[in-house]
């Protein structure tokens, strides 16, 4: 093992340390969008859309600019630039023509308070000429269906990939000879399942002080998921330099995907600039559901092939994805939906095929899973029906066909560690090893599990990393902390790697004028991504220590080592100097400041076209593999149709574990997120495109009465050999096994096979009804 | 939109505090926009998420419902008037030392809730930890660990949810 090179050297990493910002958020100083109140700041209100599908045939302002106190006012008029947003630019901050969502917004007024913003937007006169929503998957495909984005053909894609009508993208993926397969099985299932919109339901709602100094440079303090995307973002929607626009993280309540982006910060933004004074627009909970984004709703037909000893041979899938009324994330979610709808198994022969399509509802986006949550649903229900349809248990199936290292991922991509069949046995090990509970009076007992993969990884990432006078650290990267610990984590790494006290090393908050680029939070990838940057970083500065070191103490750099504390000495010898000394030597005498960084796109291998065919996959490569499998108890009540999850146990692996507390919290929320995935959450429109669950009484979150006291983390660590301290994310696939984990109980405790998300009582009679009745 | 102000006298935190608002302000706003106590979290209101608890008359309450005016003399005690002579409370102290705290969105309404039940009950069991916080939304815990908070801080016998903490797969 080469010393220099290695990352970890000291007690930090693998401590469950308290989060760096828990007391200031323990004690309610943590400051996040709402709380930044800056002199002179006017209040932003958003005037919406009461239609689904509209023209916008006319708009008058004029009475409203007359209110005293009113300072700016935006409409759609007011903007002749490019469109924006994500592969396809196709939306604007308020709408220019049409009107696409109910809750678009349509206009913004900045005015001197709250209560005068809003008598603006009642005096804001828009003309609409509706048309006929398009509210369904079958609606938007039906021939002749009115079309949502006539100018489609036209708008600038960064990736081709959409189809006619209203069809946004279309890829697929395909290995081996499928119908030849299905063929040589003797088993095969086939089924089609359906999920539903849910929202993320962050605590902290989108929101943003947008700031503009005398030359108008705009500086948004934002809760987000990166503040270089914001930045980005800003800079194309207002037509300025991104030098002009700086954004500056707040702390932020939880984002899940959800905070990756929002029309919001430009609106602020804009206003802000046309004021010349600061603007806050924070979102009510209502217009927070109506206008930021959803998972995206699918249907999955999926068909799986078996032979009679268990080995699964093919199978076929179609996903249909309901995008919603902008593109957004709806291509890479669809792709990688497709991408993960093979499930962690060894299946030679798979087809999977999908499309996005736009309806007028709510933009679907980002969403902790990212269609994987989607795609596993239906998977692994089916693989619970395959095994029953084969007479073999189904962690046993599950066994039988689990990859293994050295295997590839569907689309070609070798994967170098997978501990899927250790997570397998962990979490039915466990569950069998554990004391029974008892059985609800009246309820009936199922047990259900579900593997799945995730990936880690994507896009580029930097950390820059700074010795101090007084031999402390200054580190700084892109990565915007949700909530998950990804503060914590990246000092914990760098003071690891330096053999120092988290305490030493300084963590710097993300601005886009000085943090180093991120892309975002996001796909698992902070402590992957950022984590291994960090790294490199901080082994570069080590590296630079032990330079001034062997001059200092002059001797060869081979016989120095690092010691606690701060100090780097002569191995064997008591001889050793302080990292101040050589800080005061760089930045006095010899050297210059010790600064280094490390930045990098990820390098991993992707798709091999000699064993797959990709069509339009919106990503080249993506990460490394994750592992992970669930184990649910649930009761079931036959009478009510309700199902209470009583234990789960839930089995990850993180290659290693920086901070395995925090690595337990992630894998429990995830869950518990799954869980109303599962049960209760859904996003409901009415015939005229209302979102009718458009507040946290009609939406309904998990509880903690809702919860089953005991979710257990089982936390596996197969170091990654492409991390310089072998970690691996975790953030998204706890949510993934949830839901099939609870359909799979829900069939063993009542033989009803539930196809549809939520799960909720009704469907469950339903489901019941339909089994007594097939008898 | 109404617009006439009137006058009152909130005792917060064991301060007089005056407020000239709209009538319809609720006393979430004057905490947040008079105040500056800005440790009271809008998460919803609508009475439903609990991030804005506070407690009046040593009673936890919904600061979104209640209108300011509506407060009188009765005292109220918010976040950031929980901290004790040594900086954090228990509550708080055993939040952060479980990892209960992710984005601590909601962590004050938790604290909130908790210094109540621990005020009337120094060692309450799991059901009553649970029950208690019924009225509180984390989205990014599963709630676990903020019981395991309670739970230490009750003496209650490590749950069975301990954690076992990471196990290595090779070598």
């Amino acid at each position: 093992m080469d010393d220099a090179r290695t990352a970890s050297r000291g007690p930090a990493i693998g401590a469950s340390l308290p989060r760096l910002e828990a007391d200031d958020k323990a004690s309610g100083r943590a400051r996040y969008a709402d709380d930044v109140r800056l002199p002179g700041m006017l209040h932003a209100a958003l005037l919406t859309s009461p239609h689904a599908h509209a023209r916008i045939v006319a708009r008058r302002v004029a009475a409203a600019r007359a209110i005293p106190g009113v300072k700016a006012i935006l409409t759609g008029a007011d903007l002749t630039g490019p469109l924006g947003g994500g592969i396809v630019k196709d939306e604007s901050m308020v709408a220019r023509d049409k009107v696409r969502y109910v809750g678009e917004p349509v206009a913004a007024v900045a005015a001197v308070d709250a209560a005068t913003a809003q008598r603006a937007l009642e005096a804001i006169e828009i003309d609409y000429e509706p048309l006929v929503p398009v509210l369904s998957i079958d609606e938007a495909l039906a021939p002749g269906a009115p079309i949502l984005h006539e100018g489609f053909g036209r708008y600038v894609k960064t990736i081709e990939g959409g189809g006619g009508g209203n069809v946004v993208f279309e890829s697929s993926i395909i290995e081996g000879d499928v119908d030849r397969a299905f063929g040589e099985c003797d088993v095969v299932v086939e089924g089609t399942f359906e999920t539903q919109a849910q929202h993320h339901v962050y605590l902290e709602t989108n929101g943003c002080v947008a700031d503009v100094d005398a030359s108008g440079r705009i500086t948004l303090h934002v809760t987000c998921q990166s503040v270089h995307h914001v930045q980005q973002r800003v800079a194309e929607e207002l037509g300025e330099p991104m030098a002009r626009i700086r954004a500056i993280a707040t702390r932020v309540g939880g984002g899940f995907g959800g905070k990756h982006a929002s029309g919001i910060h430009s609106i602020a933004a804009w206003l802000a600039r046309a004021a010349r004074r600061p603007v806050k627009l924070v979102l009510s909970r209502m217009q927070d559901f109506e206008i930021q984004r959803s998972r995206h709703p699918a249907r999955i037909w999926i068909r799986t092939g078996a032979r009679r000893d268990g080995t699964i041979l093919a199978r076929d899938v179609r996903i249909t994805t309901d995008g919603g009324a902008y593109a957004d994330e709806s291509p890479p979610v669809l792709a990688f939906a497709l991408l993960m709808s093979r499930g962690p198994y060894r299946i030679a022969h798979v087809r999977a095929t999908g499309r996005a399509v736009y309806t007028n509802k709510l933009r679907a986006g980002s969403f902790r899973g990212f269609g994987n949550p989607q795609a596993s649903f239906a998977a692994e229900s089916q693989i619970d029906e395959l095994a029953a349809a084969l007479g073999i248990d189904p962690v046993a199936l599950r066994l039988q066909n689990a990859m293994r290292p050295g295997d590839t991922a569907f689309g070609g991509q070798p994967v170098a560690s997978c501990v899927l069949q250790a997570c397998l046995e962990r979490v039915r090990d466990a569950q069998r090893a554990a004391p029974p509970l008892p059985v609800l009076p009246g309820r009936r007992r199922g047990i259900g599990f579900a593997a799945m993969s995730h990936v880690s990884g994507l896009m580029g990432t930097a950390a820059a990393v700074q010795l101090r006078t007084d031999g402390s650290i200054a580190l700084s990267t892109g990565c915007v902390d949700l909530g998950q610990g990804a503060d914590t984590t990246m000092v914990q790494i760098c003071a690891d790697a330096l053999a120092l006290p988290v305490e030493r090393v300084g963590y710097a908050p993300q601005d886009s004028d000085s943090s180093p680029y991120n892309w975002k939070t996001a796909g698992s990838r902070s402590t992957y991504m950022t984590g291994r940057a960090v790294a490199v970083a901080t082994v570069e500065l080590r590296d630079r220590l032990f330079d001034h070191a062997a001059e200092l103490l002059e001797c060869a750099r081979a016989d120095l080592e690092l010691r606690p504390d701060g100090r780097v000495g002569v191995k064997g010898v008591p001889m050793e100097v302080s990292f101040k000394q050589i800080a005061l030597r760089s930045l006095f005498h010899a050297g210059g400041p010790i600064a280094t960084s490390h930045g990098f796109v990820f390098d991993g291998p992707g798709f091999d076209p000699k064993r797959a065919a990709v069509h339009q996959l919106a990503f080249a490569n993506l990460g490394v593999y994750t592992y992970g499998a669930h184990c649910v108890e649930v009761d079931v009540d036959p009478g009510t149709g309700a199902v209470s999850v009583r234990r789960a146990w839930c089995a990850h692996d993180v290659g290693r574990a920086i901070n395995p507390g925090s690595c337990e919290g992630q894998i429990q929320g995830g869950f518990v997120q799954g869980m109303g995935y599962a049960l209760t959450e859904a996003m409901q429109w009415n015939a005229e495109g209302w979102l009718v669950t458009a507040t946290l009484a009609d939406y309904k979150i998990p509880g903690i009465l809702d919860c089953p006291p005991e979710i257990h983390p089982i936390v596996l660590e197969d170091p990654d050999p492409t991390h310089p301290v072998g970690a691996k994310g975790i953030g998204e696939p706890s949510l993934v096994g949830a839901a099939p984990a609870i359909a799979n109980a829900i069939r063993q405790a009542t033989g009803a096979r539930l196809h549809r998300l939520p799960m909720t009582p009704e469907r469950v009679l339903d489901a019941l009804d339909a089994l007594e009745a097939s008898r | 939109m109404r617009t006439e102000r009137v006058h009152s006298l909130l005792q917060v935190n064991g301060e007089a505090r005056d407020l000239l608002a709209p009538v319809p302000t609720t006393l979430l706003e004057a905490l947040r926009d008079s105040f500056e106590l800005t440790g009271s979290k809008r998460g919803c209101n609508h009475g439903v998420c609990g991030a804005c608890t506070v407690l009046i008359d040593g009673r936890p309450a919904r600061a979104c419902l209640m209108l300011a005016v509506d407060v009188g003399d009765r005292p109220v005690v918010t976040i950031e008037g929980i901290a004790d002579a040594n900086g954090l409370s228990a509550v708080q102290r055993a939040l952060v030392a479980s990892g209960a705290i992710q984005c601590g969105f909601c962590t004050p309404g938790f604290v909130m809730s908790l210094t109540d039940l621990f005020s009337r009950d120094p060692r309450p069991s799991r059901e009553a930890i649970r029950t208690a916080l019924s009225g509180n939304l984390c989205r990014c815990s599963g709630y676990v660990k903020i019981v395991e908070a309670a739970e230490r801080l009750a003496g209650l016998p490590a749950g069975p949810s301990e954690p076992s903490g990471p196990e290595a797969t090779h070598g």
